[in-house]
């Protein structure tokens, strides 16, 4: 059995933790980028110009690329044949801690949804532990901005919506969004399983690379229309006007039950974040 | 059009701008967020006088990142702004003239902008990093215990802003994406 300390869990979080914020992945920046130059709307084409110029600035300056460090959502696979020396849970928590005091950035978490009271160091995170075979521990930080999150929408369908059902649902959820999540979106979507199941496999969906297709060839076919329907909403860039209003759709799915069809929607801004590490 | 304008925003200043118009803004504004309306709106219920004098003033809806040691101020990109819909009719009748955030606004706050003749920017969600270029000095006001969500006194210098509402209620979130789809439909009929 494989030994793992604690404390390397903690510094390995709050290293994740600040380079998830200080530059995007090389799939989500070339989105950005390829968006600017493909964009044929004048206006819509100044604003995604501005969040290139904003990416090159958080580089030459080392300050985050958005004010909103977001949540800390931290998705953990541990290998079954690992022991952990110490508290694995509080060991993340002491990470996103580290990391958002030490690297300066925002402090977003209150302590109680309704009586609010900042905790000061951005904690708890949200974490998701899977077990899995081997003796490895995979980390993922994902910093959730909530300008996005608070447009996210579930829906319990019923299977006689069936899959134009499922797609209107996406698309009218980015409708309704409209301005308020800084689009360029990125849509995170979970079809099946249980209503926690669906939201959890929409939030997943986001940790894939922008752009990338369902292994399932019909899933995939759906991602490219819903694509194609989103852009054609004319939203735009920041809600201005223009072709570009998500950079990626991406479908997640898991059986689900005779009786339903969830289907979660995660917004997700043209800031998608997410910082991996394998100890 | 493009305007370059400085705080304090004058009602000639509101009047003439219009929805799609683009602003280099430079001078005082302050931040507030959700938190600290509540607060600002917390004080007006008990008959006292607010930290910050609003009459011709911008409020920017940000809640920035600490700053590092040499630098002013840290990320500070707009937030969503219909959260402090309930607060800003109230803030609007006492002489505020220009807010800045990002996304729709509700019916109250367009009214109330219409009746006072006061302006709506947005700044480009989550460019904070570009932001924090624009601020030259960033000066804590009130509410820190508020953390990032106290009030602060920012001095900006050509800050990039778009005009989304304007006096009249002309909305580029409402206008924007048709005259785009127009556009569409010409190129394919």
């Amino acid at each position: 059995m494989r030994e793992i300390d604690a404390r390397l869990i903690t510094d390995t979080v709050a290293r994740l933790c600040i380079e998830a914020n200080a530059a995007l992945s090389p799939d989500m920046e070339k989105a950005v980028r390829t968006a600017c130059c493909t964009e044929p709307w004048p206006l819509a084409k100044t604003t995604l110009s501005t969040l290139c110029d904003n990416l090159d600035t958080a580089k030459a300056t080392g300050l985050p690329i958005c004010q909103d460090t977001g949540m800390a959502c931290v998705f953990c696979e541990l290998g079954q044949e690992v022991h952990i020396n110490g508290d694995f849970e509080a060991a993340v928590h002491a990470g996103v801690a580290k990391g958002y005091t030490e690297g300066f950035l925002r402090k977003s978490v209150v302590k109680d949804p309704i009586r609010r009271g900042n905790t000061g160091d951005n904690t708890p995170a949200v974490i998701q532990l899977r077990l899995v075979p081997g003796d490895k521990l995979k980390i993922t930080v994902a910093p959730k901005g909530f300008g996005s999150e608070n447009m996210s929408r579930l829906g319990m369908l019923r299977p006689s919506d069936g899959e134009q059902g499922v797609k209107d649902f996406v698309v009218e959820t980015v409708r309704l969004a409209g301005p308020n999540p800084c689009p360029p979106v990125v849509v995170g979507v979970g079809v099946g399983g249980t209503f926690e199941k669906a939201a959890l496999l929409a939030k997943q969906a986001l940790l894939r690379p922008v752009g990338s297709h369902h292994a399932d060839p019909y899933y995939a076919a759906m991602e490219d229309e819903l694509l194609a329907r989103i852009n054609a909403l004319g939203i735009g860039p920041q809600g201005f006007g223009g072709a570009t209003t998500a950079l990626g759709v991406q479908i997640e799915t898991y059986p689900t039950h005779i009786a339903g069809l969830p289907v979660a929607v995660n917004i997700s801004c043209h800031v998608t974040r997410h910082k991996e590490a394998v100890l | 059009m493009e305007y370059k304008l400085k705080t304090p925003l004058t009602a000639a200043d509101a009047a003439r701008l219009r929805a799609g118009d683009t602003v280099l803004l430079s001078g005082v504004i302050y931040t507030a967020r959700d938190a600290a309306h509540k607060r600002l709106c917390e004080c007006l219920d008990r008959g006292e006088e607010m930290p910050i004098d609003v009459k011709d003033a911008v409020i920017y809806y940000a809640g920035p990142t600490p700053a590092r040691p040499g630098q002013a101020i840290g990320a500070c990109g707009p937030t969503t702004s219909y959260r402090m819909d309930a607060y800003a009719p109230r803030l609007l009748e006492l002489g505020l003239r220009g807010m800045i955030g990002k996304g729709r606004r509700g019916d109250e706050v367009v009214d109330a902008m219409k009746k006072t003749g006061s302006v709506y920017f947005a700044a480009i969600g989550g460019a904070g990093a570009l932001m924090a270029s624009r601020v030259r000095t960033a000066q804590l006001v009130c509410y820190e215990d508020l953390g990032s969500e106290a009030i602060r006194r920012l001095e900006v210098e050509d800050m990039p802003l778009t005009v989304v509402i304007d006096s009249q209620g002309n909305n580029l979130y409402k206008e924007g994406p048709g005259a785009y789809l127009e556009t569409i439909k010409t190129e394919c009929p």
